[in-house]
């Protein structure tokens, strides 16, 4: 196909193009899929709202009871209603978005870094390293999650860091499973055993060779776990263990809500579809990523 | 033996390898001795299992960590012992000094990876100060060599088909420009009109850059036509060895090499019917006492089921077999292989 002089000739401007290639493909395959852009667009509208949320309502307004309004439901006053102590509902729950959001994102990222060393190196090296760090989860996982982050959240204090390291904790096993398999797998395959042999050290394979291949599935679990996070959190916040009043945040609205369920149910709503909307966008996101990445759906 | 030339640039001397498991031991490379002369090519043949691809893993030291082991031997290179270095000098021999190419070219590359930049990561591997233009030119620069288009390179491995990929992979294995190439079946998965021109590139690419070559393949076709010398394996020992002359038309052929020869199509000579070598190979975890050929040997005597041959030289060339005994073999080793 290529073989014609007229691709030859037009070699040169080919090559800069693709030289700032490999993000503008993946972005160009990521376009193809509807879900993906919805979600990006989705997810992007959320975040600016977010962090424009000073400029849109004070934070002030979130936190600044009104006992004259308790309970109010959604006018052209306060759009989404006002709580039980007749705090804006629009302004909590944009700033609860903040730390919500924020959290979740984080402490997926970490969680995802953590354990995905830990598991290329358990699944790289095998042998004894594999054993010390396999054993040290077994004892990690046999403590449920939900008291394992309590007792973390409980001894150092509920704060937005002390969150994240609980989060975290709570989360990073996994993906030492996941990788570990991934990195199992992978290894057995020739180019491994090819790059090997042409004088790759381990730390190279790994980088190179062993986590973009893996990439597909750790993307599709990692963007499942933001929704997770974000729910935990809510448990978390629900059982009076989160972000600590009245510091607005989306589990922490929806515990709120609960007495008032029949009464106002727009206390549930507004916080529980924001939960919703960022997870559907980030799953969106993610399943577009994985086939973006995959250079054999390429058309 | 004592006297081998300057012109020796792999020598692998008495090399013994085993993987152990839980189950059983096997007994994959049994006292094999080779040499690669500089710039020539050996052939290394032998059926399936003979421990050809456990012989070149060991060259470069990269049997499976979990079960391989080199019990004994040495393989020297360029009068370097590697098996005594350690493991960083070992990196960078790996690549830069010996290539390997492996036999599948489905799977020896990277699919997440364009193959322009996994040619890039093996000179850049060894070449760490080489700026990105340099690289690049180089890039362009090998794969012309071996017969792709440079602007392919943007390209992933699935684009390509499969000798398309096999030249990939070849061009990844030459670009430091190693001093030996280790070459595993590099056609075997091919059809048969690729496989020729591969073989031929990489013929041609050897004499170009007077690469010295291990190649190892089942078919005496491709021997005769690439190679400088040959060496048979069967179940783990080299068992007869020499110049491609020595062991095509010398006056001595060992009976397994006989056999070899018998089960190969002619095309030239009238159609004669086509003789295999009846049974099959013995378990390498349970090697008979004696001659390992012996069990399917048509000229089978007692002393091939007591004991194990030892290798007797005549000139370059080296045969394992009783039927070649003490009586006829020269005094003093002879000069070199
Ligand atoms: N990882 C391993 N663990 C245990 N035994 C092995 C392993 N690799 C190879 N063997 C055994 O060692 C012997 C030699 O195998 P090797 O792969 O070197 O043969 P080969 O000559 O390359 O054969 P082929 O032509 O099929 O590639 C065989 O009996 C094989 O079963
Ligand atoms: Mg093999």
């Amino acid at each position: 196909m290529a073989f014609e002089g007229s691709s030859m000739q037009k070699g040169k401007t080919e090559i800069t193009f693709k030289k700032q290639g490999q993000a503008r493909e993946i972005w160009r395959r990521f376009k193809k899929s509807k879900g993906a852009v919805i979600g990006l667009v989705m997810l992007v509208a959320m975040l600016a709202v977010i962090l424009l949320a000073d400029v849109i309502a004070p934070y002030s307004l979130a936190t600044k009871q009104n006992l004259s309004q308790k309970l109010a439901p959604p006018s052209s006053g306060h759009i989404f209603g006002c709580d039980a102590y007749g705090r804006d509902l629009f302004a909590r729950v944009l700033h609860g978005g903040r730390t919500s959001l924020s959290i979740a994102v984080i402490a997926t990222m970490t969680s995802c870094l953590l354990g995905s060393i830990l598991g290329a190196v358990a699944g790289y090296f095998g042998k004894a390293v594999d054993s010390v760090i396999m054993r040290a989860l077994d004892i990690f996982m046999s403590v449920p999650d939900i008291l394992f982050t309590m007792a973390v959240v409980v001894a150092l204090g509920a704060n937005f860091i002390n969150l994240l390291v609980a989060l975290t904790l709570a989360y990073f096993t996994n993906y030492v499973r996941l990788v570990r398999s991934q990195v199992l797998n992978l290894s057995e395959l020739e180019y491994v055993e090819a790059a090997r042999a042409g004088g790759a050290g381990s730390a190279r394979i790994i980088a190179t060779h062993i986590i973009p291949n893996a990439m597909g599935v750790i993307i599709v679990n990692t963007t499942l776990n933001v929704a997770k996070i974000i729910l935990y959190e809510s448990t978390l916040s629900f059982l009076g263990l989160g972000m600590p009043p009245p510091a607005p945040e989306w589990g922490l609205m929806l515990s709120e809500a609960r007495s008032f369920l029949r009464t106002s149910p727009h206390l549930l709503i507004f916080p529980a579809a924001a939960i919703v909307l960022s997870a559907c966008s980030v799953n969106l996101i993610g399943d577009g990523l994985r086939d973006a990445l995959d250079p054999h759906l390429k058309s | 033996m004592e006297n081998k030339g300057e012109n020796i640039l792999l020598d692998i001397e008495n090399l013994k390898v085993i993987y152990k498991t839980d189950l059983e031991t096997v007994e994959a490379v049994n006292d094999v001795s080779l040499a690669v002369r500089r710039g020539r090519t050996l052939g290394l043949v032998g059926e399936t299992g003979a421990g050809k691809t456990t012989t070149a893993l060991s060259i470069l030291r990269l049997l499976p960590s979990t079960t391989g082991r080199i019990l004994s031997g040495k393989i020297e290179f360029n009068g370097e012992d590697l098996l005594k270095i350690d493991e960083n000098m070992m990196r960078v021999i790996r690549g830069n000094r010996i290539a390997m190419v492996f036999q599948d070219p489905m799977t020896s590359l990277n699919p997440v990876m364009t193959v322009g930049d996994q040619i890039a990561e093996a000179i850049e591997l060894h070449n760490g100060k080489m700026p990105k233009e340099e690289i690049d030119r180089r890039v362009e620069n090998i794969l012309q060599m071996v017969g792709i288009i440079p602007q392919r390179r943007f390209e992933y491995p699935h684009q390509f088909s499969g000798g398309m990929k096999q030249r990939v992979v070849i061009a990844i294995a030459l670009s430091c420009e190693p001093e030996l190439l280790i070459a595993d079946e590099p056609t075997t998965a091919l059809d048969v009109t690729i496989q020729a021109q591969v073989l031929n590139m990489i013929k041609e690419l050897r004499d170009r850059l007077g690469t010295a070559m291990l190649l190892i393949t089942h078919d005496l076709g491709i021997v005769a036509q690439i190679c400088d010398d040959v060496a048979v394996m069967y179940a783990g020992e080299v068992i007869e060895s020499g110049s491609v002359e020595d062991v095509f038309t010398g006056d001595a052929r060992h009976p397994y090499t006989a056999g070899l020869f018998n089960s190969l199509p002619d095309l030239h000579s009238q159609a004669k019917r086509l003789k295999p070598i009846p049974g099959l190979m013995p378990d390498p975890s349970n090697l008979p006492p004696g001659c390992v050929f012996a069990p399917r040997c048509e000229s089978r005597m007692d002393a091939c089921e007591a004991h194990r041959p030892k290798t007797v030289q005549r000139g370059s060339h080296r045969l394992r077999c009783h039927l070649f005994g003490a009586g006829q073999a020269p005094a003093v080793g002879g000069q070199g292989r």
